[in-house]
């Protein structure tokens, strides 16, 4: 039952990403990468994650996706994109996309005891729905990043604000 | 119970498609989404492997990278509205000022 589920996901999650590259407007694009980031949702659920889950629908696809939609509206940049001026580039980022996809299957593949064992580190909760073990981790061990990603956040959202402003007074100028 | 190959293996095709993207496309918005793709099948990696060694720490990673995924989307998106003023296009090969 749940091979059937995760095969019908992964089915999702890889088409949408393929019709993402492909689609000629964006817009259309972004919404095939919100039906992505749902699939890989289901796919933490399945992986007995579902505080990451609910942190993957609400940031990703909710509150990232809203942003690039907003950002292509805004601009009018659906269409836009002109014929490549090099003409071999395409198939060749597609054979060296391969590549890069077969080489690190082989290396995957071929070396036996990349796949973990039971580590000694912290457990996950006997609960599957509790979240209890990330906070605790998260408040304690991981203290230090956890604060250093809230000022990697202020100082995101300082530079967007300075970044836009500045193009804005430069335009009243002229 | 779904055996951790299938869960990277699954990372690995979205990681690929996702270069590809990059590689491929002239639209800078979809390029920046190609992105959000690889950043996003990194992550299914490492809660695949969390689960694999049944050790949580991954997830705390996942949550990070999800963070800063989020920082560089806001301030990728507000240097292409600036580059969108002052050039007009959103085309990767009109924008090379900065070419020797």
């Amino acid at each position: 039952m749940e091979l059937v589920v995760f095969l019908i996901t992964a089915l999702v999650s890889v088409a949408c990403a393929i019709a993402m590259i492909l689609s000629k407007n964006a817009v259309h694009s972004a919404l095939f990468l919100v039906l992505n980031f749902s699939a890989v949702a289901i796919l933490y659920l399945l992986l007995h994650a579902p505080f990451l889950a609910m942190i993957q629908i609400t940031v990703y696809a909710g509150a990232i996706m809203v942003l690039f939609l907003f950002v292509i509206m805004l601009l009018g940049a659906e269409q836009g994109e002109g014929n490549d001026p090099i003409r071999w580039q395409q198939p060749v980022a597609i054979v060296l996309g391969l590549l890069l996809l077969a080489e690190g299957g082989l290396v995957f593949f071929r070396s036996g005891n990349i796949i973990p064992t039971p580590g000694n580190g912290t457990a996950f909760p006997t609960d599957p729905g509790a979240t209890g073990g990330i906070a605790e981790l998260l408040f304690t061990k991981y203290l230090l990043p956890f604060e250093m990603t809230s000022i990697l956040l202020l100082v995101a959202l300082l530079g967007a604000v300075v970044l836009t402003i500045k193009s804005r007074e430069k335009e009243g100028a002229s | 119970m779904v055996p951790i190959n299938y869960y990277v293996l699954l990372s690995a095709l979205l990681f690929t498609t996702g270069v590809i993207g990059v590689l491929t496309r002239r639209n800078v918005m979809i390029m920046f989404m190609s992105i959000e793709l690889m950043l996003n099948s990194a992550n299914l990696a490492l809660v695949a492997f969390a689960q694999a060694r049944n050790d949580i720490e991954g997830q705390i990673l996942t949550f990070f990278v999800i963070t800063v995924a989020a920082a560089e989307v806001a301030v990728g998106l507000a240097l292409l509205v600036g580059i969108f003023r002052t050039k007009r296009t959103i085309n990767v090969d009109d924008i090379s000022t900065m070419k020797g």
